[in-house]
């Protein structure tokens, strides 16, 4: 087996752990072999397999295939181990239980595996803090470089220790870094070198940016009194399994909707963090989140403000039902374009952002949008998974990451339309509590969703789309009427609203869409016709963003809105609810749906909460952004949809960072149930559901 | 593998056998072993509950879960795809469909033993480095 003085030498990590054992000696240029792995699984062939396919790495292994004795082996030699492996479904003790136990007690690195490559448990991976999630059967080449986390873990402790960062006393921990470095540093070694300094840097002072060098810390040291580190520069947090944990913990605490930046910071309480890195990692977790396509309930209003703006950008979307989803995505505060972005980044690509200033010509935008359809599959893919559960639920509920709108437009578009359920329907399926299911699913799977004006199809006029607001299309046929409720879904109606956006009729309160009175709302009824078949079709596609819970939507309503407005029948704004919704249901989060459907049922006011990470590409092409794509129409309720839209880009995050901004300055708006809705105009209660 | 192993396993009992080398030149086979023991077992944890009646696809579907777990990572493809069926129709809960997979499932795993039990005969005829070499 290893060499036992490997293994020490290893221990440190790779000689930049000045905690650990002595810093780098020759155990350096070894690195990583001797890497103290734990493996933990309960499949003995996998167990044998795994043992010899380390040991190949030259890792010194152990073997456990209980998880209560892989504890005990942890807590019997705090030091003893550098890694854990570790299956997720185990007899004893869930995987998850395991990993958190550990990042808790050990603060190990975890990696967790399975055979299972659902996105719903590989986000569960990632919100309970795995640093890496294996997908059997497990390769050489996964196993080779696991080493990475060890010195990842490493550095990030460095960096902010105690998860208290005390960035601010930088002096101080300068020196205590540069003791705890020390050794290592001093050591020279380059990795150690490399390691320490870093660390030094960045936790003295954010400064990181360059492992190099020492001197540098040193300098920087000397400076950091007067800083204050978190305003000086980016400062550049590592987030450890533990910071992770904590803003995790936070973001559910505050729950997905509420989950912004500054009240995360305050609930983590981590000195030496700014709201900037919260917020750049919110965005990259939600992003995550919509990615996994699981329900992301952290997500919070950011997502959905994104969202909704960038509805406005998916210029196929916006169309949805005659909306100028695109004015949606042009009056929302997103600019189409980065909407589009954010569409595109939402989606992951289908770059619906086609157009940032998509006239609302639905007519042409629709056919983009089917265009997109196929384009999204993508997003219907992780959607797709979702679908079967609950499809458009999901949508709404979940993905709280901006996306959400794009998504579930995407996921609608991707869905076939059958599903679409009208958006009553799904706003009753809402309810209900049920996914959104619909009778026709809304999301089934991610066919793509040529429907074409027939979308209006299955969509049960029970069922509220939750797409928020994409009505239109599918099946309400009377809830096209809708409008109003398109709008007034939106506020009223997060998770309705979707549905009930476009037609709602039924059961959508949010029938009582002030829409029509909307403003800026050219009346559906004007654009309703030919855009809404395209709307509808837009819907259903978007549908595939599922679950017309939006919750998301909610936030988005403001895209909903807009769309809503946009078509006249309701029938149109249904569709693209549902499309919406669904889109994001299906694709974010099988789970969310139940959860999304029932919140997004009671509240449809509620800022969505999670739109699906695939509905809000999605969405946002239907909503047009709710909140850019109506510029003209709500203004008030596009805004909101633009939040929502925003934050489906959210996906984007990396040119989210500046979206972010911007969304976030609109949170205040945003995702608040009832509140986001701006929708001075309308009123709610007029909206004959 | 040759022809006879064609369909049966794929690539990750390549990788397997990739494993193998002097220090350790019967790992695949004892993988194999180890495997052939536990999915017997798994197998007739199944069958024990299908023959009660009562089907707990939960249950059904958590037994599936390892079974296909172990056969993945021993390469054996045709075994995992009747698995997969098998759990498909745990989530749908169709008992029938349970049943119908499930034989295919032995048929499969069956056929493979003898296949491995033959592969390995002639490697150990062959010598380690025939085996090795045979594989690739």
């Amino acid at each position: 087996m290893m060499n036992p003085s490997q293994g020490r030498g290893l221990g440190s990590g790779g000689g930049s752990s000045s905690g650990r054992k002595q810093g780098g000696e020759a155990v350096v240029e070894m690195f990583p072999s001797g890497l103290r792995v734990l493996v933990v699984d309960d499949d003995p062939t996998c167990l044998m397999i795994l043992e010899r396919m380390l040991r190949t790495c030259l890792y010194e292994v152990t073997k456990c295939n209980r998880a209560e004795m892989a504890l005990s082996l942890l807590r019997n030699n705090k030091h003893g181990f550098d890694i854990v492996i570790s299956d997720v479904h185990m007899p004893d003790m869930d995987g998850f239980k395991l990993l958190e136990h550990v990042g808790l007690e050990m603060d190990l690195p975890v990696i967790m595996m399975s055979a299972d490559d659902s996105k719903s448990v590989v986000l569960k991976g990632v919100t309970h803090g795995a640093v890496d999630y294996l997908i059997k059967p497990v390769r050489m080449e996964a196993l080779k470089n696991i080493w990475q986390h060890v010195v990842r873990k490493r550095r990030s402790e460095w960096s902010v220790p105690e998860n208290s960062g005390s960035i601010e006393e930088t002096g101080q921990q300068q020196q205590q870094q540069q003791q705890r470095g020390g050794p290592a540093v001093s050591g020279g070694e380059d990795a150690a070198d490399d390691n320490a300094s870093s660390v030094n840097n960045e936790g003295n002072n954010w400064r990181s940016s360059s492992n190099n060098s020492r001197k540098r810390k040193e300098e920087e040291g000397e400076e950091q009194g007067d800083e204050d580190a978190s305003n000086l520069k980016k400062p550049r947090v590592v987030w450890s399994v533990e910071l992770h944990q904590q803003f995790v913990a936070a973001v559910n605490q505050l729950g997905v909707e509420k989950a912004v930046p500054k009240k995360i910071l305050e609930l983590m309480n981590v000195p030496g963090l700014t709201r900037e890195n919260v917020a750049s990692h919110l965005q990259k977790y939600r992003i995550y989140l919509r990615r996994l396509g699981g329900v992301s309930q952290h997500q919070g209003n950011l997502n959905n403000s994104f969202m909704t703006g960038q509805d406005a950008s998916f210029g196929p979307l916006s169309s949805l039902n005659g909306f100028d989803l695109q004015a949606l995505a042009v009056t929302g505060q997103l600019p189409a374009q980065s909407l589009a972005q954010l569409q595109a980044a939402g989606l992951g690509r289908p770059a619906m952002v086609s157009k940032p200033g998509l006239p609302v010509s639905s007519v042409v935008d629709e056919r983009s949008i089917f265009s997109f359809d196929n384009s999204k599959p993508r997003f219907g893919d992780g959607i797709g998974h979702h679908q079967t559960q609950q499809p458009q639920m999901n949508l709404l509920h979940g993905v709280p990451t901006g996306m959400e709108p794009r998504q579930l437009a995407c996921l609608q578009q991707q869905l076939p339309v059958g599903n679409r359920m009208s958006i009553q329907q799904q706003i009753a399926a809402v309810r209900a509590g049920h996914s959104v299911q619909n009778s026709g699913m809304m999301m089934p799977q991610q066919q793509p969703f040529p429907r074409g004006p027939s979308i209006r199809q299955p969509m049960l006029p029970n069922r509220i789309t939750e797409r928020s607001g994409f009505s239109g299309r599918s099946s309400v046929p009377e809830s096209s009427r809708v409008l109003p409720t398109s709008y007034t879904n939106l506020p009223t109606q997060h998770s309705s609203t979707s549905v009930a956006f476009n037609s709602f009729q039924q059961e959508l309160p949010v029938n009582s869409f002030p829409l029509p009175s909307a403003p800026g709302l050219s009346v559906p009824a004007q654009v309703r016709k030919p855009h809404s078949s395209y709307q509808e079709e837009v819907n259903s596609s978007e549908a595939g963003f599922t679950t017309p819970s939006y919750d998301m939507f909610s936030n988005r309503h403001n895209d909903w809105d807009l769309r809503s407005i946009a078509f006249d029948a309701h029938q149109d704004a249904e569709s693209v609810a549902f499309s919406n919704s669904e889109a994001y249901s299906s694709s974010t989060m099988p789970r969310n749906n139940n959860n999304n459907t029932a919140v997004a049922a009671t509240d449809l006011g509620r800022n969505q909460q999670q739109t699906p990470p695939n509905m809000v590409p999605h969405h946002h092409q239907v909503y047009g952004n709710g909140g850019g794509g109506s510029t003209s129409v709500r203004v008030k309720s596009e805004r909101v949809a633009a939040d929502t839209a925003a934050m489906a880009f959210h996906e984007q995050y990396s040119n989210q960072e500046d979206l972010m901004s911007a969304l976030l300055k609109q949170e205040g708006v945003a995702p608040v149930v009832d509140t986001e809705f701006d929708f001075d105009a309308y009123s709610i209660d007029d909206i004959p559901v | 593998m040759g022809k006879c192993m064609q369909g049966y396993l794929d690539e990750q009992f390549m990788e397997l056998e990739e494993l193998q080398d002097d220090v350790n030149p019967n790992f695949v086979e004892e993988v194999a072993t180890l495997y052939f023991k536990d999915s017997a077992r798994l197998i007739n944890s199944i069958d024990q509950a299908l023959e009660r009646g009562s089907f707990d696809f939960n249950r059904l579907d958590n037994y599936m879960h390892q079974f296909k777990g172990s056969s993945t990572s021993i390469g054996a493809s045709k075994v995992k795809t009747e698995c997969t069926m098998f759990r498909e129709y745990c989530r749908m809960g169709n008992a029938e469909g349970c049943l119908r997979t499930f034989q295919q499932v032995k048929k499969e795993h069956a056929t493979l033993r003898k296949k491995l039990e033959h592969y390995f005969q002639l490697a150990r005829q062959a010598g380690p480095k025939e085996t090795a070499r045979r594989s690739k």
